[in-house]
């Protein structure tokens, strides 16, 4: 670059533009967030005035008292055991599962697009059935009804994820723990899981937050005793305006353990949304 | 370990390597997949058959009719207007709020694709829309968009100089505009969390050498970088597009489908069939129509963006 650079070819002048769209896009996608989060810590005379409140006077945690006064902060609880125990499974079986696809070829490629495609079914078309499954084994509003359901849900993700973790472990340290006379079964144990744990790791997450995240599935399967903590954001909607700080505080108590779990598995972020069609 | 203990016979290595093709490993092979494939067929293939079968007969929550109705159910797809016009609405949100979310992600990602101090800071906070669950991301739209104590109203006001008292959630004109907003806000992150990781991924040397040849910017993207980021690119479309189709969350959170039926998509139609209107054959008839329909487009998309094998 000369000095008769013209304006816009200048370094300074260009990082400075571009500074200036990563704010306002940071400002775009981060700025409800800080809303929905304020929200839930200001009065109900900062919540309904007009002009808005851009930020409170004071924090309080008036809103969140009450979730944990009336017991509605236990639907939290509900979603961790559902989500905790369906990952869980779903990571036990579809790592084996995705062990067989990689090892031995079960199935061929027939039996690994068929499972993959298991994961495009519309929930919708899932539940319907489901629930009228459930109601005849009296399943609904029981948490093994959800944790089967989204241990099944989270499958082929898992199954899809892992088979790519396990294709990067060389096989020779397999063949090796096989000649010192480990059974197939020890290899898995020692050897596979070991060697993918980084791939366990960023998987399980990802399928903790799936099922974390569902909303569909428990509005139909819960009634009152496992009902998750999104179905009870819906259910200060529509009534009277008052239950916008709980509307607020629910959002935020389910939506801080994700950004945490989240937070630790940056290298992992693309492959894991991804479904493995980049490789970090 | 369940699995060890159903499959004891395996453990008898002895003195012998078990070999690939060895006999223990014939069960080894079929142990490993068999639980999984069963959850899959339990949850997966036997709701269908079984919707399949109260598809054809009369049955509602509030009668039990197992009479068999033969097509009569699906005859009735065809007549009824509210669901071809929620197929409609899915459509239209697909159409519109898939190419946004592309361009957007597109664009952004090139803005961090270049060094830029503090990227990962941003790239960071710019993600976080999309791991919010989606009914979580319709709530705090819904709060935002109040006409009266809601933040955007306020800021169009200082924009046009006067109270704006615009309903979002309500208004005919302004409910598809919310929703592709809350849409768009979710999942651009997430196709540009995608594709700067592709970009990043583009050999530099072969856009140097198209550039130094005295190809222009626009030739250089979709001679060299498009193709090379088209795999990658092409399964972020997929998997937002198969999203997109069954949209539920978000709109059940900003509009529940209203006003009247007009954000009603084929999800929130389904719903309404089966758990409001209690009509279960024919919610049964809908799922499988659904279920038919994505599949097709599942088979034709992957073929046409050449992802089948």
């Amino acid at each position: 670059m000369t000095t008769a650079a013209p304006l816009l070819r200048r370094p300074g002048v260009v990082l400075g533009i571009r500074y200036a769209a990563a704010i306002a896009l940071t400002l775009f996608f981060d700025f409800p967030i800080y809303w929905l989060f304020i929200i839930s810590f200001k009065t109900p005379d900062e919540i309904f005035h007009y002009p808005p409140v851009w930020y409170p006077k004071s924090i309080q945690f008036a809103n969140y008292g009450v979730l944990f006064k009336d017991g509605d902060a236990n639907t939290v609880l509900n979603s961790l055991v559902l989500a905790g125990v369906s990952t869980v499974l779903a990571m036990l079986l579809g790592t084996i599962c995705a062990y067989g696809l990689v090892r031995f070829k079960t199935g061929g490629e027939n039996l690994a697009v068929w499972i993959i495609s298991q994961r495009m079914m519309p929930p919708i078309a899932i539940v319907f059935p489901i629930f009228l499954l459930y109601v005849w084994f009296g399943w609904v509003d029981t948490y093994q009804g959800l944790i089967l359901l989204y241990t099944a849900f989270n499958l082929p993700y898992v199954i899809w994820m892992m088979r790519g973790y396990i294709e990067d472990i060389p096989i020779e340290l397999e063949e090796s723990a096989l000649v010192d006379g480990c059974t197939r079964w020890q290899v898995l144990w020692r050897v596979v899981f070991p060697m993918a744990r980084s791939g366990l790791f960023a998987t399980s997450v990802f399928t903790f937050v799936f099922a974390w995240n569902d909303f569909l599935f428990a509005l139909v399967l819960t009634r009152t005793e496992v009902i998750t903590y999104t179905v009870q954001v819906t259910h200060y909607f529509g009534g009277q305006s008052n239950f916008w700080a709980k509307i607020a505080a629910m959002s935020v108590l389910g939506t801080v353990p994700v950004f945490f779990t989240v937070a630790t598995l940056q290298r992992y972020l693309v492959r894991g949304i991804s479904m493995g069609a980049v490789k970090g | 370990m369940t699995g060890m203990a159903q499959t004891p016979r395996m453990v008898d290595a002895g003195s012998l390597v078990p070999l690939p093709g060895h006999a223990p490993d014939r069960h080894f092979k079929y142990a490993v997949v068999a639980p999984a494939v069963f959850i899959l067929l339990l949850i997966g293939l036997f709701p269908l058959i079984y919707s399949l079968i109260k598809s054809f007969q009369h049955i509602t929550m509030l009668e039990e009719d197992t009479s068999f109705a033969g097509l009569a159910n699906y005859i009735e797809l065809f007549r009824d207007a509210r669901l071809w016009q929620s197929l409609l609405h899915t459509a239209i949100i697909t159409a519109i709020a898939l190419p946004l979310e592309l361009v957007f992600g597109l664009l952004m990602a090139q803005l961090f694709l270049e060094r830029l101090p503090g990227r990962q800071i941003f790239v960071s906070l710019l993600v976080l829309p999309t791991v919010i669950a989606p009914i979580v991301a319709g709530a705090t739209w819904r709060l935002m968009f109040d006409n009266r104590y809601g933040p955007i109203n306020q800021i169009i006001g200082w924009i046009a100089g006067h109270p704006v008292p615009a309903l979002w959630t309500v208004s005919p004109h302004l409910v598809y505009p919310a929703i592709i907003v809350c849409e768009i806000w979710q999942w651009t992150p997430f196709m540009f969390l995608i594709l700067l990781a592709a970009l990043s991924n583009v050999d530099k040397s072969l856009t140097e050498a198209a550039e130094i040849d005295g190809a222009g910017y626009w030739r250089t993207f979709f001679k060299i970088v498009l193709p090379a980021i088209w795999p990658v690119m092409a399964i972020a479309i997929l998997i937002r597009g198969l999203d997109l189709v069954r949209i539920f969350d978000i709109i059940w959170a900003l509009t529940q489908g209203g006003p009247g039926t007009m954000t009603e998509t084929i999800s929130i139609y389904t719903y309404v069939q089966g758990f409001n209107q209690f009509e279960t054959s024919y919610t049964a008839a809908i799922a499988f129509l659904v279920v038919v329909l994505l599949t097709v487009i599942v088979l034709w998309a992957l073929k046409r963006m050449g992802l089948a094998k």
